[in-house]
């Protein structure tokens, strides 16, 4: 952290100051630095210290409910004795219950499944905008976005009004005469689809739009005066130059929508296994902290992957804008 | 290009649309409905509206969740605006692949992770759970959104006029505070407004990391909706809808006009 470069016009000017302005400076420029990495240590780093310590503690009835180990307050030969009593019991644990298992593949499942229904509303909706006139353009952005910042929990509110047994879905189908019986669509994973494609559906145009805006659109004129059908020049020119708009909007859907737990308990049925309502219920239901503690390493052992490239990703969208 | 938006781009623009906007307007229509079934249209009434003001549980709630989202925004902003400077100013300092990991991880992270990691952090060092835990704890993940949005405009920004603040001799903060911040200024406003929303709609990490006496509305509107769907709550998200709504178009016409005024300004400078 300390050796901070100082931008070049900053050193050049810098040479003609006293020294206590230079100094002054450059505590600055550390500031900028260290107040949100120290803070980002402590609030996010540590707490996942602190969530794979106690997920190797052994649960106990009392506040807080687990027995605490690898205190630094005894010195050397306390954090050997504590060494000793790390239990991986909650780890075992979580591979001994079948429920476990079926709930992380559940949820992968569920969340790969909902990221390409997501891709596939996803694109024709963010083609059409990059091809919509330029004036245009900012407006539909916008009222693409605006869905987004209205809260998420009032978004999956409103889809069990429309899709519950006596919900408008079923008595619009039921009044056009399209079905007799109403659909039973809460409850099942169809409803999950749908609240995860309708809530993570911004997520997925945004970085497709943008993508697709920037396309030099005389690439496909060109493909097609030599003869290429529109649906072959779009599979071989469109879709590969939007790789990574397509790669940003899935990832953007599929982290979070693994780890879900609004979705699944409000649309789902109570036997839906989805990982984020299992940490849930074992947290506040049973009270079991470090298993749940268990089940969010696990968790976040499934999802590194995605992350890891998803910040490459990023990395690398951000030296590109350099 | 602009020519041609043909038949197929119109409709899937419109589908889509309306495909995010239906579920929204069929919420806001049945909490001005007089029936007590959601899905039965009984007639025009306010009635949810004027029983809302008397839920005091859901205007206390609505109160702590103001609170927080204030606070916690507005510090998120320094915070996020801070972490934004010092990804694109500083290219190489120690620790800055960590640094940039911890900003772009939590845009992403599960809140089921954030909430619980957090909550036995503020257990571990023995903080009492309520309105500040809650506050530490929205302000922890919203930073990192207002880091990406203040990132995002700097990265496009303009170096030379710093450097010719700095070459006629304003010092590095005053440079900071003359030039950078204006240009940076909408992004800074729509990172805040971000911030606030996020702050706003969070129930998983609120739920984790509050405690007795700090009920946020999103812990309040889920424990009724699992009970079921009531024309209040409707009513109650057709109201916060609306602020948010109005909050955006405000913003956006405001971002608007400062463009326009900074364009202007571009070309006046250039004609010297």
């Amino acid at each position: 952290m300390t050796n901070v470069a100082l931008p070049a016009a900053d050193t050049a000017t810098a040479a003609q100051k006293p020294l206590p302005a230079r100094l002054a400076a450059a505590f600055v420029s550390r500031l900028v630095i260290i107040v949100p990495y120290v803070w980002l240590l402590f609030f996010f780093l540590i707490p996942f210290l602190i969530v794979f310590k106690i997920s190797l503690s052994t649960t106990a009835i009392a506040m807080p409910p687990y027995t605490p180990v690898l205190g630094f307050g005894d010195g050397i030969s306390g954090f050997i004795d504590g060494l000793k009593q790390l239990s991986f019991d909650n780890y075992v644990w979580l591979t001994q219950d079948a429920l476990y298992f079926n709930a992380y593949i559940t949820s992968v499942i569920v969340a790969g499944i909902s990221t390409f229904l997501t891709l596939l509303i996803g694109y024709p909706i963010a083609y059409g905008m990059a091809r919509a006139p330029a004036s245009l353009r900012p407006t539909l952005l916008m009222m693409v976005i605006l869905p987004f910042w209205t809260s998420f929990l009032i978004r999956v509110y409103a889809w069990i009004g429309i899709l519950k047994p006596e919900g408008l879905l079923n008595q619009l189908l039921l009044g056009i005469g399209v079905i007799q019986e109403p659909l039973i669509i809460t409850n099942t994973y169809t409803a999950i689809f749908i609240g995860i494609v309708y809530s993570y559906l911004p997520f997925m145009v945004l970085p497709l739009y943008s993508s697709l805006e920037k396309m030099d659109h005389s690439l496909i004129e060109a493909a097609q005066d030599l003869g290429c059908q529109p649906i072959a020049a779009f599979w071989k020119i469109t879709f590969p130059l939007s790789i990574p708009g397509v790669v940003a909007g899935c990832l953007l859907v599929f982290i979070p929508a693994v780890g879900e737990f609004v979705i699944p308990d409000l649309l789902g049925s109570s036997r839906t296994l989805m990982i984020g309502k299992t940490l849930w219920t074992e947290f506040f239901t049973n009270r079991d902290w470090p298993v749940s503690s268990a089940v969010a390493i696990i968790l976040l052992l499934v999802l590194i992957v995605p992350i890891v490239f998803f910040q490459n990703a990023q990395a690398r969208a951000q030296e590109a804008g350099r | 290009m602009n020519s041609t938006w043909s038949r197929f781009n119109i409709t899937a623009v419109t589908l889509g649309l309306a495909f995010l906007y239906l579920p929204i307007v069929l919420l806001v229509i049945f909490s001005f409905n007089a029936s007590k079934l959601v899905t039965v249209w009984g007639g025009f009434s306010t009635k949810w509206y004027v029983s809302l003001f008397h839920n005091q549980g859901l205007m206390d709630a609505a109160w702590v969740t103001i609170r927080v989202g204030l606070i916690s925004a507005s510090v998120a902003t320094v915070l996020g605006t801070l972490g934004a400077l010092a990804l694109t100013r500083y290219t190489r300092f120690r620790g800055r692949m960590l640094f940039s990991g911890m900003i772009f991880a939590p845009l992403v992270m599960p809140d089921v992770i954030t909430g619980l990691s957090l909550l036995l952090l503020f257990v571990a060092v023995g903080l009492d759970r309520g309105f500040y835990t809650v506050t530490l704890a929205h302000i922890t993940f919203t930073m990192c959104f207002v880091a990406v949005v203040v990132q995002s405009r700097l990265v496009t920004f303009d170096r030379s006029l710093e450097e010719a603040a700095m070459d006629l001799g304003a010092p590095p903060v005053k440079t900071f505070f003359q030039i950078t911040l204006p240009v940076i200024a909408p992004a800074i406003i729509s990172g805040w407004m971000l911030a606030f929303t996020l702050s706003l709609d969070d129930l998983v990490v609120a739920s984790f990391t509050s405690g007795p006496g700090a009920t946020t509305l999103p812990m309040k509107i889920y424990s009724q909706v699992r009970l079921g769907v009531t024309p209040e709550i409707n009513a109650a998200c057709t109201i916060l809808i609306g602020i948010v709504t109005a909050g955006v178009i405000a913003a956006s016409i405001v971002n608007k006009r400062r463009e326009v005024q900074r364009l202007r300004d571009e070309q006046a400078a250039q004609r010297g």
